[in-house]
């Protein structure tokens, strides 16, 4: 299964936890199932819309990602707060 | 008497004061309209000014007179068909040759003015830089702040851009190159750290007598180069945060720079809620603590990239600042003590020494 990796807040919202596996083979559909298993951080990485926030940035491995993108059994999701915000 | 120019949120102010002691606002210019950035071109004494109005777009004004009428520059546009509009003006810096200099703006471009800013021209071969399509811009934009000339030599050039890192030129901005090695992009993951060149360079400066020299706030790190922005090595150590903003040298001392961390990206406010300057004279291998006479008590603020700079040299070089919450602080004795020179202006973007 993908690995998604957190830094905090959004690790502290998952159970303290930086590292999952998560099942899904698009961006959205794993961060859908880490909204299920750890319901506190709906809302944080993706908006009502089910769009990755502004100043979000998801990586596949070290590409950018954007919903839609595939991911397969052994990529890595890793979720980072974008220069662009702040 | 030392003049400052306040670019604020609301205007440029004019500050007329002697460091170490209150400040008189002695006029203030485009009022209501953002002032990115303003400068006083020391060769011809002409005024220049940034000025982003929300309505009309970012604009240069400059004059020779500040109680006299500013006049706007010419030329500072895109070509027909960009992508985007442009968006900003961060800087204005004098070039190496008579009447010369160089603006930086967002998105991530640079114009030139060979008759003392009245009239621009962009620079071509920077906006033709194949990779453009991939640049990404910092919270700011897609800014270009930071012009570093070469004393001496015009066709020397390094610019920096957030965030789009160190881009080099040895030939007066005919061709151009990264300069991004030994940069640590925390913000990637670390499979991309490599070759990223989403690299968030908040502020550059060389070192005047020593022009292979120059220092780095980045996003998350504090750098130097000794050779000429080739390369960099982390000089973070000893500092409370190595996220900040503004930077500043002593331009008689190639070893000396100056910063005002803030606690990081997240959180851009002074550490622990106290106001403090650092100072190195050794290229980062040691940092000194300066905060007598700044704010020490629930003193969160913000200090942006163009708002800190320095006037003369040495000992008893000044040094000033302006926040967020609209004050402005100054040092005349290179940073030892502190005082506040102006409360309640709008909030501070950039700072300058006239």
């Amino acid at each position: 299964m993908p690995v998604v990796r957190l830094r905090a807040p959004l690790s502290e919202l998952a159970g303290g936890r930086r590292e999952l596996e998560l099942d899904g083979v698009t961006v959205a559909e794993v961060l859908r199932a880490l909204e299920r298993e750890h319901p506190d951080v709906r809302g944080w990485i993706l908006d009502e819309r089910g769009l990755i926030r502004e100043h979000i940035n998801v990586f596949v491995n070290k590409d950018y990602g954007r919903e839609d993108t595939p991911v397969g059994a052994q990529d890595r999701l890793h979720v980072l707060p974008a220069i662009s915000g702040g | 008497m030392t003049q400052l120019l306040v670019g604020t949120k609301k205007g440029l102010f004019a500050l007329e004061g002697q460091a170490g002691k209150p400040f008189e606002v002695t006029s203030r210019a485009f009022a209501g309209e953002p002032v990115e950035f303003a400068t006083r071109d020391p060769r011809s004494g002409r005024y220049l000014a940034c000025v982003t109005s929300a309505f009309y777009g970012p604009k240069v004004f400059y004059t020779d007179d500040l109680a006299g009428e500013w006049e706007q520059a010419d030329g500072l546009e895109l070509p027909e068909g960009a992508e985007k509009p442009l968006e900003r003006l961060w800087t204005v810096v004098p070039a190496e040759d008579d009447g010369h200099l160089y603006a930086g703006g967002a998105p991530g471009v640079l114009f030139e003015s060979t008759d003392g800013g009245a009239t621009w021209e962009l620079n071509k071969a920077f906006w033709d830089q194949p990779t453009r399509p991939e640049w990404s811009p910092g919270a700011g934009g897609m800014c270009m702040h930071s012009i570093a000339t070469w004393p001496g030599d015009p066709s020397r050039i390094a610019l920096a851009i957030s965030a789009v890192g160190v881009w080099l030129s040895d030939d007066a901005g005919q061709t151009w190159r990264h300069g991004n090695k030994g940069l640590y992009p925390r913000y990637m993951p670390e499979e991309a750290r490599e070759d990223t060149i989403d690299l968030c360079v908040h502020n550059m400066h060389r070192a005047p007598t020593r022009p292979d020299r120059l220092f780095i706030q980045f996003h998350g790190g504090v750098y130097r180069s000794d050779d000429a922005g080739e390369s960099w090595v982390s000089i973070a150590d000893g500092l409370p945060s190595d996220f900040g903003f503004p930077m500043v040298l002593d331009p008689a001392d190639p070893d000396s720079a100056y910063v005002i961390p803030l606690v990081a990206d997240l959180d851009r406010t002074t550490p622990e809620g106290r106001v403090r300057v650092y100072e190195t004279r050794d290229a980062g291998a040691s940092w000194i603590e300066h905060g007598d006479g700044l704010p020490s008590d629930n003193a969160y603020l913000t200090i942006l990239r163009q708002a800190f700079c320095g006037e003369g040299s040495g000992s008893t070089m000044g040094l000033y600042f302006g926040a967020t919450s609209g004050d402005v602080f100054g040092s005349g004795d290179a940073g030892k003590t502190w005082s506040t020179a102006v409360t309640n202006l709008p909030p501070v973007h950039s700072v300058r020494a006239a």
